[in-house]
């Protein structure tokens, strides 16, 4: 009659039975490592890599919508085909503009809004929520919401400005009613920068505000005994300090922006004729609207080895800064 | 140099009162420390005078100008914080700069400046590196000239030794005085520990529970304790306080006498301890017991720590009795109800 309690004591020990054996493989760190990586390069994978590599090819071939087999390589002929349109050269020099623009929004905007809400106010959970809104909106709605404001004929920010004097006769952007914000070359894209600007901007709040409250508090305190204004506190100690972040924000930003088409697809559509176009949205058109995959494949890897070789310098750039 | 001096100063944080009021006088050119427990008032007590709090009420005031509402920036005040507080993206030389550009002085003045604090402090070797290639003892230094640079009238110093290694600890220590010495720069130095606070400053003001406890010299607040916090607070062992039912008597550890010859007007209590273990600390033994005899029936077994300045161990074991007494010389006596120091002795022995 021993033996049977000898091998429960065994089993105290080994864990018998799937989940025994199971519990006991993920115990070792190799294979847990792998098994919690496994998603994530499954996903990395299916809709990154293979997509991507498959665009490559496309760049390459003579495929259309209705001829999709890629048989045929054709060299840089869809390049240099694309750079021939004068639309393509307004998309890029549109894309460049549209990108800079919304990341220097987004970096003063960002490091004031950061001030703000890294400082103790009554409300100040009301204003993080109110503030973070824009980023957790629905595209299509807040699409709605911007299409209203700044619509050629019952736009309410014209009505403002025409209530204020600043539109309509004998105003200084008169005699018109209507700034028609859509219509207009500059100002169509001043109002996608001002979407971008408007949707990304909770984001890289976070991650600067991150960066923000990482600051010791007797740094700044010793910055202010040490006699530094507001301004130099926050040009020669705060920034300083944000740069990593910042960095980081930016790169986000950027990337997010110069891939993004759904501000231009929304309000705009490249507009008016192509001269409101960026690459995204030329590449769509032109990819699948107008049904040349090849050509559409080429528009869009275009910036490709530029903006992957600015991702690798200003990730180093950072890493540098917070070792340092 | 100058004088501060802060008037029934009052700090609340919602019903919390961090500093209850101080009064507190500083004298010109005095290195005073600010001693207490952590949770004692004395960090909010440095931060209004340097400008970093607003007092609730009172009054704080250098020179007998108050100095309450202006800016930490328009205050002469300069700080070292605990931490340093060096600004990492700068090099020494910016970092002992920045309160120079800060207030516009002309760049000949800033190098000449620069020249100097560096020389007094020692680090012109360092000039040109980042913060993060600095020991704890150079950063201390740096922390230094930056605030000895701009010429303040008033030195803040929160803990700035805690965060050394122990063993240049007592080496800078005594650079802090030679520094104080040389510039005679009234100072406010702020810790929580008593070594640093008797060893260094010319008076100690015992903080606790937002109030000045006492202020004095090391040796009086050594010798004579005003209440039972300062006499169990300072002193490594702390002061024995011995309950004896109406009073409380309060004894030194190297003041329990292993003297049977002392003549018996001079006897303050005759006490019988029973040793319970005993402690060699190189240069001297600690001797921990319980009373077991010489205080009133209802109050024995109170512990005690004797202290035995010699190195070779003392002759009594554990669970011995032994005879010590306490001298009416080095006996304080201290109010049971108030725990205020009683200058009279109505002692009722057993």
């Amino acid at each position: 009659m021993n033996a049977p309690s000898t091998s429960t004591r065994q089993g105290a020990a080994v864990p018998e039975g799937l989940r025994g054996r199971i519990g006991d493989a993920l115990e070792r760190p190799g294979v847990l490592g792998t098994v919690m990586l496994a998603p994530a390069i499954l996903y990395i994978v299916a809709f990154v890599a293979v997509p991507f590599c498959i665009a490559i090819a496309l760049s390459f071939s003579n495929a259309t919508v209705g001829d999709p087999t890629i048989d045929s390589f054709v060299g840089l002929e869809n390049f240099r085909a694309v750079l021939q349109q004068e639309a393509f050269v307004t998309a890029l020099r549109n894309s460049v503009i549209v990108t800079i623009a919304t990341v220097v929004g987004i970096v003063v905007l960002a490091t004031i809004a950061v001030e703000l809400l890294a400082r103790d106010f009554r409300g100040k959970r009301l204003v993080q929520v109110l503030f973070m809104m824009p980023w957790a909106m629905p595209v299509a709605l807040s699409a709605i919401t911007w299409l209203w404001l700044l619509d050629s004929q019952f736009s309410p920010i014209d009505w403002l400005l025409l209530k204020v004097g600043v539109l309509g006769p004998g105003g200084p952007l008169g005699p018109a009613q209507h700034m028609y914000y859509l219509g207009r070359e500059w100002l169509g894209l001043g109002s996608v920068v001002f979407l971008d600007i408007w949707r990304t901007l909770p984001l890289a709040t976070i991650i600067v505000l991150a960066g923000r409250l990482s600051i010791p508090r007797e740094r700044l305190e010793q910055a202010q005994i040490d006699g530094a204004s507001f301004m130099r506190i926050l040009f020669r100690i705060i920034v300083p300090a944000l740069a990593p972040v910042l960095i980081v924000a930016i790169l986000f930003t950027a990337l997010l922006v110069i891939g993004e088409m759904s501000s231009v697809a929304l309000l705009t559509r490249g507009g008016p004729g192509h001269s409101g176009q960026i690459l995204p949205y030329w590449a769509y058109l032109k990819g699948i609207e107008s049904g040349d995959l090849a050509q559409g494949a080429a528009i869009s890897l275009f910036l490709f080895p530029v903006l992957a070789a600015a991702a690798i310098v200003a990730l180093r750039f950072a890493s540098r800064l917070h070792r340092d | 140099m100058a004088v501060l001096e802060t008037r029934a100063l009052m700090k609340h944080f919602g019903r919390i009162r961090a500093v209850d009021g101080i009064d507190i006088t500083s004298g010109d050119g005095e290195l005073l420390a600010i001693l207490g427990p952590s949770g004692s008032g004395k960090s909010t007590l440095m931060r209004m005078v340097a400008g970093l709090e607003e007092p609730s009420s009172g009054d704080i005031l250098v020179d007998g100008r108050s100095i309450v509402g202006i800016p930490p920036k328009h205050r002469n005040v300069a700080m070292v914080f605990q931490s340093f507080a060096l600004y990492p993206h700068m090099n020494v030389r910016e970092n002992i700069r920045f309160p120079l550009v800060a207030r516009k002085v002309p760049e000949q003045e800033q190098r000449e400046k620069v020249d100097w604090v560096t020389g007094i402090l020692e680090i012109g070797d360092l000039l040109d590196r980042r913060p993060t290639r600095l020991s704890g003892g150079q950063m201390q230094r740096v922390a230094l000239a930056r605030a000895l640079v701009r010429d303040p009238e008033l030195f803040v110093f929160d803990e700035p030794l805690s965060s050394l290694d122990a063993q240049i600890r007592s080496q800078a220590r005594g650079e802090l005085r030679e520094l104080h010495d040389r510039t005679q720069i009234t100072t406010l130095y702020v810790t929580h520990d008593q070594l640093e606070a008797l060893g260094l400053a010319d008076r100690v003001a015992v903080v606790h529970n937002g109030r000045v406890q006492q202020i004095g010299s090391p040796r009086e607040l050594y010798e004579n304790p005003g209440n039972l916090f300062v006499a169990g607070f300072i002193g490594d062992p702390p002061m024995n306080l011995l309950n004896l039912g109406d009073t409380i008597v309060g004894a030194r550890p190297e003041h329990l006498l292993l003297e049977t010859d002392t003549s018996a007007e001079d006897v303050a209590l005759n006490l019988d301890i029973e040793i319970e273990h005993l402690e060699f600390l190189g240069a001297e033994w600690l001797i921990y017991g319980a009373v077991s005899g010489g205080i009133p029936e209802s109050e024995r077994r109170q512990r005690v720590i004797g202290r035995l300045r010699q190195a070779e161990p003392p002759p009594m074991r554990a669970g011995e009795h032994r005879q010590f007494v306490i001298k009416n010389a080095n006996a304080r006596y201290f109010d049971i109800a108030t725990g205020e120091r009683k200058s009279t002795p109505e002692v009722a022995l057993a």
